[in-house]
Parts: structure tokens; C-alpha cells; sequence
């Protein structure tokens, strides 16, 4: 045996310990054992947390970390961010919550976020000793050095994970460069007290069946080992779980992993970690042989290691491990083939395995009524028992559709009888909107589940609907949009349904929909079943109960009920906060001081575009965390990809995003263009701004101010804060831009014209990343080049990195500016139709949809807020200053009035 | 290395008894309190004892005298309310910058005159640095736990300001004390650090926390060493405890922090616990007694008193003082030995 692991005690480098505190105090010294921290209030590893954090319910949320600190954890990791929520408000908020909570409170808080502002906004409410998780060398030094001094003088510990500017450690010595590199800095350049110096490694999966993640245990472990004899003082963590993640179903062999590796890594120093308590075996009951064969893999022994730990996990628990490419499934019967291949989404045999079906079958139909419906409804049960997830399903359509797409002619030239679905529903976005990712995903789902999918596309017309729902017989309506003007579209949609004396029916979904919005506004125009359907899992069990003749009737009736129930809570919830007058409000307007602010002259002046940039330049601009929400799969990138959940397939997804991508660059199939324009500006008469070029007015943005009731203090923002006004005497200025992604829909139906829903919506997704990722190069430009408020941006100066990302750039339809109308005033100031080409429905929906518009702020006071409700006064005042009629900006505004 | 830290090495440093009991004795009224400069003020003044560092400098003045001539090394500065928050209660919030800046300046000139007469026993003057009347880590709302009615940034800012004008008026260091939130002090300690970055200078600082009850926690919940730990970050010059307690009930958690901290420690502890009159009454003796009992334990760096102490009570802990030697910690022994 080829013992690969240093067996000789570790000798320590250590003089100082570092301490903790919550309540009491957690202090570590030379008989610590190890550290074990909670993290089920992480809304990107628990599913349940978010959700409870989405609606608000943080006594429940407070109970899951009150079970963790009862369970044992030491600390416990708190981590706010998704894009659906406010990270930084619900972080201060559970924060205070659990200040109140002293058998929560006792332990000392781990703040983890990716965005410093969550980082920074936690510390300033905690009144203990926490540790940061985390910082890196990702964005560089001067990041990096800046908030080291922050979280010093916060008084915290802190995380830093292996990683730099070059990208995460995966090796030895990477690690132990990047660990020794950090060390460095932060205790010769910042003065951190290096006993607060906790490295997180990276903890891969060992036994993936690739040749490169062989030693990835074992180089996490010696490199811990180096890292503690080493770097003096230091702490090392990880989470354990992901050393696993091959192993996903068989928890016989995942216990014994993780024993394993954490017996190896805690002799070696790790001393704390992210541990799951019911997901470990005491090392010394681990029987001999499994032990043997986990030991190899681990410790990387033998080359044949994982094949050996493969074979033997199958006699472990009788549960059956996975192996990336493992042909042994094609010496199954026919039946099991196809079932694998459909659950497994390989397109590879499954033109043999179907023609092979086809010759033994009587009757072609046979193959498609028998052995493939047999494999979709195992595909069907998985997902909706959660243990598959949206992206395989979406590859199980494809190779349905291919099998499918093969026997049709045979089928035809029989001229036997078609497959029969088991309803019909008509798909939709509705009018003036452009969106259709999530009715694309929805309607492959349903597809797969043997519905016949009458899709109508984007910006359909209301009578079209109802005529093509009457001619084609339909048993369902699903419609979707994503911007708030087609919600008035879908309750139109419902009245005119009723009016027709509709029976079937109405599905509700998209971005912008809600269940309190269908419950109070859509529900009540039409009689028979309206349901809301955020996600693709449950519109296969929705659309099921809603079509079943039997159960159909008490399912309607129990949903009318609920949305009734709904509406009457919601409806009463409404009325508790309480509002000013627009006057007062703008008498509480966020004021700065211009005697004193700086306003910086730009250096380009009026309007430019940008055409020839290449996508290449916007990779590292691109946020992934929204792609995987876009795919129904949750929590932020890149942690995602070790998600214990969804991280296998995550990383199968991202994997298949980023062939796209190069394929994308190579072919040039996506075209980047922008258009953008600076220009003199004040604002007037509180809530305007007037734009405008050498003294003369050329446009004016109305802007909303926020009405709530707030404390003594807290002022009332309107985006017109944020400009000099007239009377100042000071000329300031503002900025606006569109940017667009052309191409996608070419993409989109070359792909679907190949019978390829995936890759269809996937280059839908990808387009809009590209969208977003070009706003944010394109503002980065406009603060260091065209504008040149912050040309010092890349100094290493701290003061200067502190004002890195001064600025903002709110978009209408957003919560700063909920006014979608605001788009006219850019398009004409920038004309941006005529030059670049995207171009406004009538429900002010961006075409091509992967777009973004909106203006520049550049004052460093200027921040993000959501504009709340507002009440009837400001809409009369808005509806005069804009010259529209009440009812018109009543229309537009609706969502955002209060009462 | 500063004065103060040399004196440190060598004894027991005596800091001053109280400020608002002597000037009870004063019994200063409405128009005292108001002066000649603020008769016409809108609010109330009576009990802003801050603001008699303007108003009536010779008494404040006269005081810090007497606690120097009783053998105290240290007074601190008429500033305990000296932010815009807890002067937000008297309107006085504009005012903030010179309270600070004259109590600092008045401490500062008897100080100096003191050193001048005993150039072997420099006198030193602690800027206050009081915790505000509002929490930042708990609500005032029973019925709203997760509500705050001051948050980190507007202490750090209040402090910072109460700060520049302290070291402008000449104070030698700086004590945060009477900490019943932790988090308060966080925000001090953070506005401190502010300073000290943008001006390139040290100041040393004493930090003072109040255990409230008999649980031994403070305020805010926290155990005593739970507290040491959140404020370690900063190199303090000494961390303590102060006021709510007589002498006697402060001794265990002096224990819980001599032996965990490389930090001098200090301790400032009421005449005992207030009677049915809200007085105190625990005389010089009773109370130099039980100081002993710390003094014997070798537990103190820095010793005076805090509500219900005169200069009778800090003459007879000078004198118990100075028959002991100070407790030495890790780091001042190996500074020593180093020399």
C-alpha cells in the first residue's frame, strides 16, 4: 500500500487563541476540540430559510437557528444573500432579532455574505465578537486590504478563502501560496491580530471519476497541515460535506467520508468547519473494509481507488452510487435503457434504443404511449419528489422530443391513431411584453408530463388568445409577463374570459406576478379557477389537479377559497402602515449639503454609442447567481456549484452555460450595443429634474418620492435628491443609457427548430446575463472614463476604494423608480430607437428583451431605495407635472399605490 | 511611550471620585446653570452638569483641584454627556464641540499646574466619554425587539466629534466608561480609531464597563469576559469596570478579567449601593477596605471611584494605594524586562 499522508504529529505554530464572543465568550486554546458551525440560516444552502426570510417569517426563522445553537453549533453562520431579497435589511433584521434572543445570542454570529455592504451592515448591530465570511484575494489587494482594516477595526475575526485574482485554489500548492500570500498581507500590512485568521481551503469532491479531483482531499489536508505549522496563530475551516458530493443518495458511504476526511484533516490542524452532525460516522465503528476503501480515495492510495470504492458502495446500504461515465446502464433491458436515458437526459443511443423498440413493438405508437411515457412518469415522480431539478427536465424533453421527432414518420406512414395528450393548454405572454424564459420552461415541463402545448409566444393580444383558446379546444390558459403593465393585461384577460362565459382555467406566472396580486386583482373577475404559479414543479401537480374530472371540481372550490381567505388577510395587512402628504414628505427630503458636495464636471459631454465592443470584454462583469434562478435552481454563485442540494447539478448547468458562452463568442452570435449620453442638470420644483443643454431644456425626468411614515430623521428620497436643484446656483449633471444583446431569439429558434428547449432557453438566460453584465461595464466606464467621477477608482488609496462604487444607476420599473413611463423620456433624450435600435412595446417592455436602460447618478450620496407605496396626492401632483391624465398614471403606478 | 504608560509600570494610579456629587453640594440653580451666556435658552438647563464647564468653570476648575490634592494621578473631563445625543435632550446639540473642547481645556490647565509643583507625579486628564442614553443592541420597544432607536453610525459619528474636540483640548487620554451596551462602546472604539488614523497620533484608552445586577452581566447581556473579548480589538491601555456596584459586589468580575487580558485593569466603583434615599453611603473606610481586598489580590492597575466618592474616599484609596504594587500583566512585565 502506497501510504500517501504525513503520519507524524503536527506541531502547531501557535502562541495567541483566537477568541470569540455572543453573550458568552468562545475561546480556543491548545485542547480545543473542533469548532463546528451552524449554517442552516444560509438562504443559499437552506431552501427552507429562504423561504421563511422571503415571507417574513423570522420567529420561524429564529427557531432554526435556535435549534442549531441547542444542537451544538459553536457559531452560527448567517448568510442573507439572494436576489430576491434585500440581503442587507434582512441581515440587519434577523441580526436584532437574535439580539433579543439570548439562548440564540450566546454563541458568537459568523456575518457571511459575498457583498461587503451585508458584511459591514451586520457588524455595525452585533455586539459580540463575530467572524466575517469571507474576504479573498479575488478583486485584489487593495480590496482585500481595505476591508481587513474595516472587519479590525470592527473587532472581528475573519475568513479568507483561497482564492486570488488568478481564480480558487484547487491544488496544494496554490493553496499554500494564496494562504502564505494572505497571511502576509494581513499581518504586515493591515496589523491583524493573526490568531483571527481563519483560512477556508476549499474542500472539493474527491471520487468524481475525473483524473484532475483525485488529490483533492489529500492536498486540502497537507495543505492544511502546511498552512497550521506554518502561518502562526491561524485557524483552518471548510465544509466537510462537499468531499462527499460524488457519493449524493448513498449516505452509508458519505457518513464514512466524511469521518474519514475530518479524522485525517483535524490530525493534521483543521479545526473548525461546517459539519452536518447526522452525516457522520464515529471513525472507529467504520467497517474495516468500507473504511479500506474510503481511506484509498481519500487519501488517493491507489489508482483504482474510486472504481473499488464504486463497486463496493453498491453492496453499502444496498443504495446504488453514481458515476459520471458509467456505461454499465446500457446492458439493462430496453426499458431500463430508456428510462435512464430520459431521466438521465443522454440523447446519445436513444435513436438505437427507440428503433430497437420500434421493431419489437406491434405498433410504433406503442414506443411512445409505452416505453417512453413509462420513463417520463419516472421522470415526472423524481421531480416532483424534488430529487430531480429543472434543468434535467428540461433534458429529458429534449431526448424525448428527439425519440419522438424519430418515430413520427413511422407512425404516419402507418396511419395508426396519434398519441393522445391528456390536455391542452395554450401558453402565452401577454401584450406588450417581451419575457418568456419561465413560460418556455414551464411549457417543456408540462410537455414532458404529455400536455399538448398550444404556445402563442410573446406580446400576444388578448382576442388572440381567446379565439385561438376557443378554435383549439383548449382545457387551460397559463399566462406570463414579466414587467408590473402586464399584470393590467392578465386582469383583462380574466374579464374578457368571463364575458366569454370561459370554463377552464387561467394559470398566472412570471416575475412580476404574485399570489396576492392574482388573489386581490385577478381572481375576482373571473369565476371558475385562477392559480398562481411561480415555479415549473408545481405546474405539473397544479395543471394535473385543475384537468383530473374526478378531483377537479373540489380542487377549484378549495383554491377559490384560499385565494378568498388570501385576499381578506391581505387586503387587511395593507392598512397598517400609515402615510405622509406628498408636501410633508418633501419637506423630509434627503438633503445634501451642495455648498460642500462635489459635483464633478464630465469629461465627455452629450450623447455616444457603443457598437463594437466584443462579449469577451463583459465575462468577469457577468453575475451568474440569476441564471441559476432562471433554471429554478437557488443560492448564489459560485458556492451553487458545491451545494449540497442542487450542486451537482448546478455545475452540470454552469458547465453547459459556458460552452454556450465560447460558442456564442466564436460565432458571434450575440451583438452588444449601447447607447448613452451625459448632460446638464437640476432638479426643479422638488421631485423634477430638468435636463438640459447650453441653458436650454431638452427633457425632464419625474421623479417619485416615498411617502411612508418614517422615525424623526429618516428622510423621505426622491432620485431628484440626488441633483443639485435650480436655486443652488450649482450646475450638476446626470447620465442615461440603454443597453441591448441582439440576437437571442435567432439563437433561441435555430436551437428550438432542432427540437432543443434546452439550449433554446439557455441562450435566452445567457443573453440576458450579457445584458446585465454590459450595464454594469458600461457604468464602471462611465465613473473612470466618459463621466470621470471616479477616475481614481483602481488607486490603492483606502479613501479612494471606499468611493469605488460611488454612483448609482436606477432603471425604471425598478423599486427607486417604479415608472416604467420614464423610459419615453430616455428614449427620446437619447434616441436610442434610431440609434441602436431597441425599441419600446406598448406596455414599455424592452425589445430585444435582453436589455437594460436607466440614468446615472453620480453623487456620493446617491443610493439605492424603493420608492414604497405612495398615496392619491402625489399621483394627482405626478399625473399635472407629467401632463398625462389621472386615470393614465394611475395605470402605470398602480402597483405602487397605497390603500 | 508615553508618560502615562511609565507611571503605569511603577504604581497603582489613584483616578478621581466623583463630578456630580461634588457638585451637588454647590446646589446650583436654574440661572447658575444658564449663566449670563444662555439666559434666554428655550429649554431647561438645570442638571446639564456638562455645561457647567462654561457657565461655571471655577467650580469645575476648583473640584478637579481637590481631587488631585487628595493624591489622584487622573481626572477626567466634565464630559460625560458630551455627545449630540444625550445633548439632544437640553437642544444643545451645536454646543457639543466646545463642551468638550473647554471641559478638556479647564481639566488640562489644573493638571498641568499640579505637575509643575510635583514634576515626580505628572497628573494626567481622561477625556469622559459617557454611553449615551440610548442602546444600540436593544429596543426600547418591548413590543418591537428588532427595533433600534440609534444605530452603530450615528454613535460613531456622535463620538468621533465628541473625540477631536477632547484631544483638541489637550486630553491625555481618552475613557469610554459606564459601558452598558457593548455595542456603544464598539461605535467609540471605532470613532477613536477614526481619529487616530486620520491625525497619526496615539491616544491612549481606558475602557470601563458597568455590570448592572447580580447575574454579573452587563446590560446588554453579556458576561464580563464576553465583554473583554468584544473590546480587545483595540490596544487599550486599560479595560475595567465601573458604577452600579460598591466595592465588594465589582471584586469577582475584576477576577474574570485580570488573568484573560494583557490590558491594565482599572476599576472606579460606587460608595457602596445607593440607599433608600438614592444616596450613598458607604464611608472613606468602608470603602478603602474593601479596595484592599483587590489591592491584596494584586488584581488593579487603576483605582477611584465613581457615584456617592469625594475627595475623602480617593485620599484614603491613594494612600491604601500606594502600599501596594501594581498587578502586572504579561506584557508589561516582558516591556520591563526588555528595558
Amino acid at each position: 500500500m502506497n501510504d500517501t499522508i504525513n503520519h507524524k504529529p503536527i506541531t502547531i505554530n501557535q502562541t495567541r487563541y483566537m477568541k470569540l464572543s455572543g453573550l458568552e465568550p468562545l475561546v480556543l486554546n491548545e485542547n480545543s476540540n473542533f469548532i463546528n458551525v451552524g449554517e442552516r440560516t444560509n438562504v443559499a444552502g437552506s431552501r427552507k430559510f429562504l423561504r421563511l426570510i422571503k415571507e417574513e417569517k423570522f420567529d420561524e426563522a429564529l427557531d432554526i437557528a435556535r435549534h442549531q445553537v441547542d444542537g451544538g453549533a459553536q457559531i452560527v453562520d448567517i448568510n442573507m444573500d439572494d436576489g430576491l431579497i434585500d440581503g442587507k435589511e434582512a441581515m440587519v433584521r434577523f441580526l436584532n432579532l437574535i439580539a433579543a434572543e439570548p439562548d440564540i445570542c450566546r454563541v458568537p454570529m459568523m456575518i457571511d455574505s459575498s457583498k461587503w455592504e451585508i458584511i459591514e451592515a451586520g457588524l455595525q448591530v452585533v455586539q459580540g465578537k463575530c467572524v466575517v465570511n469571507s474576504i479573498s484575494l479575488k478583486e485584489g489587494e487593495e480590496k482585500f486590504i481595505w476591508e481587513a482594516t474595516q472587519i479590525k477595526r470592527y473587532g472581528a475575526a475573519v475568513i479568507v478563502m483561497a482564492f486570488d485574482e488568478v481564480g480558487q485554489a484547487d491544488n496544494y500548492e496554490r493553496r499554500i501560496e494564496i494562504a502564505k500570500r494572505s497571511y502576509d498581507i494581513l499581518v504586515n500590512k493591515v496589523g491583524f491580530p493573526s490568531e483571527d485568521i481563519i483560512f477556508d481551503l476549499n474542500i472539493f469532491p474527491v471520487a468524481t471519476g475525473m483524473e484532475e479531483h483525485r488529490k483533492n482531499a489529500i492536498d486540502f489536508i497537507e495543505a492544511t497541515r502546511w498552512v497550521r505549522e506554518n502561518l502562526e496563530n491561524v485557524s483552518v475551516s471548510g465544509g466537510v460535506s462537499n468531499v462527499s458530493f460524488s457519493f449524493r443518495g448513498n449516505n452509508g458511504v458519505r457518513e464514512a467520508m466524511h469521518s474519514v476526511f475530518l479524522y485525517h484533516a483535524i490530525q493534521n490542524g483543521m479545526n473548525m468547519g461546517i459539519v452536518n452532525p447526522t452525516m457522520l460516522e464515529v471513525y472507529d465503528d467504520i467497517p474495516k473494509d468500507l473504511l479500506e476503501h474510503v481511506e484509498d480515495v481519500i487519501l488517493d492510495r491507489r489508482d483504482d481507488a474510486t472504481e473499488r470504492l464504486l463497486d463496493f458502495a453498491e453492496t453499502v446500504k444496498g443504495s446504488k452510487a453514481e458515476k459520471t461515465v458509467d456505461l454499465s446502464w446500457r446492458e439493462g433491458t430496453i426499458q431500463d435503457r430508456i428510462t435512464h436515458a430520459l431521466v438521465k437526459g443522454i440523447d446519445a443511443f436513444i435513436i438505437e434504443d427507440v428503433e430497437q423498440a420500434r421493431q419489437e413493438a406491434s405498433k410504433p405508437i406503442e414506443v411512445i404511449e409505452g416505453n417512453l411515457m413509462i420513463g417520463m412518469n419516472v421522470v415526472g415522480d423524481l421531480f416532483g419528489a424534488g430529487k430531480m431539478f429543472l434543468p434535467q427536465v428540461v433534458k429529458s424533453a429534449r431526448v424525448m422530443k428527439k425519440a419522438v421527432a424519430y418515430l413520427n414518420p413511422f407512425i404516419e406512414a402507418e396511419k395508426s391513431d396519434k398519441s393522445e395528450p391528456v390536455g391542452k393548454i395554450l401558453m402565452a405572454t401577454v401584450k406588450g411584453d417581451v419575457h418568456d424564459i419561465g413560460k418556455n420552461i414551464v411549457s417543456v415541463v408540462l410537455a414532458c408530463n404529455n400536455y399538448e402545448i398550444v404556445d402563442l409566444g410573446v406580446m400576444v393580444p388578448p382576442e388572440k388568445i381567446i379565439e385561438t383558446a376557443i378554435s383549439e379546444r383548449v382545457d387551460a390558459i397559463g399566462l406570463s409577463g414579466l414587467i408590473t403593465p402586464s399584470l393590467d393585461e392578465m386582469v383583462y384577460l380574466a374579464k374578457e374570459m368571463q364575458n366569454k362565459n370561459f370554463e377552464v382555467p387561467l394559470l398566472i406566472g412570471g416575475a412580476t406576478t404574485s399570489k396576492a396580486h392574482t388573489a386581490v386583482k385577478i381572481d375576482t373577475q373571473y369565476k371558475n379557477a385562477v392559480v398562481h404559479v411561480n415555479d415549473a414543479s408545481r405546474a405539473v401537480t397544479v395543471v394535473g389537479d385543475l384537468l383530473n374530472k374526478k378531483t377537479a371540481h373540489a380542487y377549484v372550490s378549495k383554491m377559490k377559497k384560499d385565494y378568498d381567505e388570501f385576499r381578506t388577510k391581505f387586503l387587511k395587512r395593507g392598512k397598517e402602515k400609515s402615510y405622509i402628504s406628498i408636501e410633508e414628505a418633501r419637506k423630509r427630503k434627503f438633503k445634501i449639503d451642495w455648498e460642500t458636495s462635489e459635483i464633478v464636471k464630465p469629461k465627455e459631454m452629450g450623447v455616444q454609442i457603443l457598437k463594437q465592443l466584443s462579449l469577451k470584454e463583459l465575462l468577469p462583469y457577468i453575475d451568474w447567481s440569476p441564471f441559476f434562478r432562471s433554471w429554478d435552481l437557488h443560492g448564489k454563485y459560485p458556492n451553487i456549484l458545491e451545494d449540497d442540494v442542487v450542486g451537482e447539478q448546478a455545475t452540470q448547468l454552469f458547465e453547459d452555460a459556458q460552452d454556450m458562452v465560447q460558442h456564442i463568442i466564436a460565432k458571434q452570435s450575440l451583438k452588444p450595443k449601447a447607447v448613452f449620453g451625459i448632460f446638464e442638470a437640476n432638479a426643479i420644483n422638488d421631485d423634477d429634474i430638468s435636463v438640459q443643454k447650453k441653458g436650454e431644456e431638452i427633457a425632464v425626468f419625474r421623479t417619485l418620492r416615498q411617502q411612508l411614515k418614517k422615525r424623526e430623521g429618516i428622510p423621505n428620497h426622491a432620485l431628484s435628491d440626488f441633483i443639485a436643484p435650480k436655486d443652488s446656483g450649482k450646475t450638476d449633471y446626470i447620465g442615461a443609457f440603454c443597453v441591448g444583446i441582439f440576437g437571442a431569439q435567432e439563437l433561441a429558434d435555430s436551437y428550438k427548430a432542432n427540437d432543443d428547449d434546452y439550449n433554446a432557453i439557455m441562450a435566452q438566460a445567457i443573453a440576458d446575463r450579457f445584458a446585465e453584465a454590459f450595464a454594469e461595464y458600461l457604468h464602471k466606464q462611465i465613473r473612470t472614463k466618459h463621466w470621470g467621477y471616479a477616475s481614481d477608482e483602481t488607486l490603492s488609496n483606502d479613501d479612494l476604494i471606499k468611493e469605488s462604487y460611488k454612483g448609482i444607476r436606477p432603471a425604471p420599473g425598478y423599486p427607486a423608480c417604479p415608472d416604467h413611463l420614464e423610459k419615453e423620456t430616455i428614449w427620446e433624450l437619447l434616441e436610442v430607437e434610431k440609434l441602436i435600435g431597441v425599441t419600446l412595446t406598448e406596455s414599455l417592455a424592452m425589445w430585444p428583451a435582453a436589455a437594460v436602460s436607466g440614468c446615472y447618478f453620480a453623487n456620493p450620496e446617491a443610493k439605492y431605495f424603493g420608492l414604497g407605496k405612495i398615496t392619491d396626492d402625489q399621483l394627482t401632483n405626478y399625473a399635472e407635472r407629467k401632463g398625462i391624465t389621472k386615470e393614465k398614471a394611475r395605470k402605470w403606478l398602480h402597483p405602487n399605490l397605497a390603500g | 511611550m508615553s508618560n502615562i504608560q511609565e507611571a503605569l509600570k511603577e504604581r497603582i494610579l489613584v483616578l478621581d471620585g466623583a463630578m456630580g456629587t461634588m457638585l451637588q453640594a454647590y446646589k446650583f440653580t436654574e440661572e447658575d446653570f444658564r449663566g449670563e451666556r444662555f439666559k434666554d435658552y428655550p429649554t431647561p438647563l438645570q442638571g446639564n452638569n456638562d455645561l457647567l464647564s462654561i457657565t461655571q468653570p471655577e467650580a469645575i476648575k476648583t473640584i478637579h483641584g481637590k481631587y488631585f490634592e487628595v493624591g489622584a494621578d487622573i481626572v477626567e473631563t466634565n464630559t460625560f454627556s458630551g455627545t449630540t445625543i444625550a445633548m439632544a435632550d437640553y437642544q444643545m446639540e451645536d454646543l457639543v464641540y466646545e463642551l468638550n473642547y473647554e471641559s478638556a481645556k479647564i481639566a488640562k490647565e489644573v493638571a498641568d499646574e499640579f505637575t509643575a509643583k510635583e514634576p515626580h507625579k505628572p497628573r494626567f486628564v481622561a477625556g469622559s466619554i459617557g454611553p449615551t442614553n440610548r442602546t444600540a443592541s436593544m429596543s426600547p420597544d418591548v413590543n418591537d425587539p428588532g427595533y433600534r432607536a440609534v444605530t452603530f453610525d450615528e454613535l460613531r459619528i456622535a463620538y468621533k466629534q465628541q473625540v477631536e474636540a477632547l484631544v483638541d483640548g489637550g486630553v491625555d487620554l481618552l475613557l469610554v466608561e459606564t459601558v452598558f451596551d457593548t455595542l456603544n462602546a464598539k461605535a467609540a472604539l471605532f470613532a477613536i480609531e477614526e481619529v487616530k488614523a486620520e491625525r497619526s497620533i496615539d491616544v491612549p484608552i481606558m475602557l470601563s464597563g458597568t455590570i448592572t445586577d447580580a447575574s454579573g452581566r452587563t446590560l446588554s447581556g453579556q458576561t464580563a469576559e464576553a465583554f473583554l473579548i468584544s473590546v480587545s480589538h483595540v490596544p487599550l491601555l486599560s479595560v475595567g469596570f465601573n458604577c452600579a456596584l460598591g466595592a465588594n459586589l465589582l471584586q469577582p468580575h475584576l477576577e474574570a478579567i485580570a488573568n484573560k487580558t494583557d490590558f491594565a485593569i482599572s476599576a472606579h466603583p460606587n460608595a457602596g449601593l445607593p440607599n433608600a434615599f438614592g444616596e450613598y453611603d458607604e464611608t472613606p473606610e468602608q470603602m478603602g477596605a474593601q479596595i484592599e481586598e483587590y489591592l491584596k489580590k494584586n488584581l488593579i492597575n487603576i483605582i477611584g471611584g465613581c457615584c456617592g466618592t469625594s475627595p475623602e474616599h480617593i485620599r484614603v484609596i491613594a494612600n491604601i494605594a500606594s502600599k501596594y504594587k501594581p498587578r502586572e500583566a504579561t506584557t508589561l512585565s516582558a516591556v520591563e524586562e526588555s528595558h
